[in-house]
């Protein structure tokens, strides 16, 4: 049986975002995610943390397990102090980018999970939300 | 440093990506596995990715890339193992890996990259490399 539990981890380098994998990864399984599942998960946590570093000049991720009735779900949260997001629309469009990119990061990180919620204010920072259901 | 092998068997060259990669270490692999095909003329490669259980659109951005590289200098890669798994998601992430020849395990990358090369260059001897700054042969 799974339990509630929280966990936060300090995304700085790549090599954080490695760790933020491995972390997504275990919690995934731990919850009983089946290995697709958990590759989306993983997959998408590793996007929103790289974008953490990349664009948010670091940040945090916060773990969340979650449980209504029988069912459960991993929420992930991905917030950094950077520059923020001038548009959330463009930014949420295939291929757009304004590193070096091929612009999926964002977009695809959204149909990889159930829930999506991005909340961002230039000059303040950026927040990211993603909860995948088993 | 941390690196990633490539080892050299006859005219191709095999890479195994054993770990999980952080971005760093994917930029190496690719400016390291170029220099390879540049140093010892290698007429394939053969790249195999079943151990990575995830590939983002960073990693397969480097596989892309080392793919469009090796054929600009004259070599055949063939990218094998992919996890099913892998594949799914990659696909829903919106990433097709166009450009990039794959096969589903090491035995028919192989048979791809010796039909693709021709049996009797198979058979010729490398030349011999220069400087030998990373050759383990």
């Amino acid at each position: 049986m799974p339990s509630v539990k929280t966990d936060t981890l300090d995304l700085g380098s790549s090599s954080d975002v490695v760790l933020a994998r491995q972390m997504v990864r275990t919690w995934a399984s731990e919850l009983g995610f089946g290995l697709v599942d958990q590759t989306k998960i993983v997959t998408a946590a590793s996007e929103l943390a790289r974008n953490t570093v990349e664009y948010g000049g670091g940040g945090t991720l916060f773990l969340e397990t979650l449980q209504v009735g029988a069912r459960w779900g991993l929420r992930l949260v991905f917030e950094d102090h950077g520059p923020g997001i001038p548009d959330i629309g463009l930014a949420l469009t295939d291929g757009y980018t304004t590193g070096g990119g091929l612009g999926l990061g964002l977009s695809g990180a959204k149909r990889l999970v159930n829930e999506f919620e991005l909340d961002s204010r230039v000059g303040e920072g950026t927040r990211i939300t993603i909860t995948k259901w088993k | 440093m941390e690196k990633i092998p490539i080892l050299r068997m006859g005219p191709f060259l095999l890479v195994t990506i054993q770990v999980d990669m952080h971005d760093r270490l994917a930029m190496t692999l690719q400016d390291d596995l170029t220099n390879r095909i540049a140093q010892t003329g290698a007429r394939g490669v053969l790249m195999d990715i079943s151990a990575l259980d995830i590939v983002d659109s960073f990693i397969g951005r480097m596989i892309g890339n080392i793919s469009s590289m090796a054929r600009i200098l004259d070599a055949e890669i063939v990218v094998v193992g992919m996890q099913p798994a892998v594949a799914i998601t990659l696909v829903e992430l919106g990433l097709t890996l166009a450009g990039v020849r794959t096969a589903l395990n090491v035995e028919r990358g192989m048979s791809l990259l010796r039909a693709a090369v021709g049996p009797a260059e198979t058979l010729l001897p490398l030349e011999e490399e220069s400087g030998n700054a990373i050759g383990e042969d």
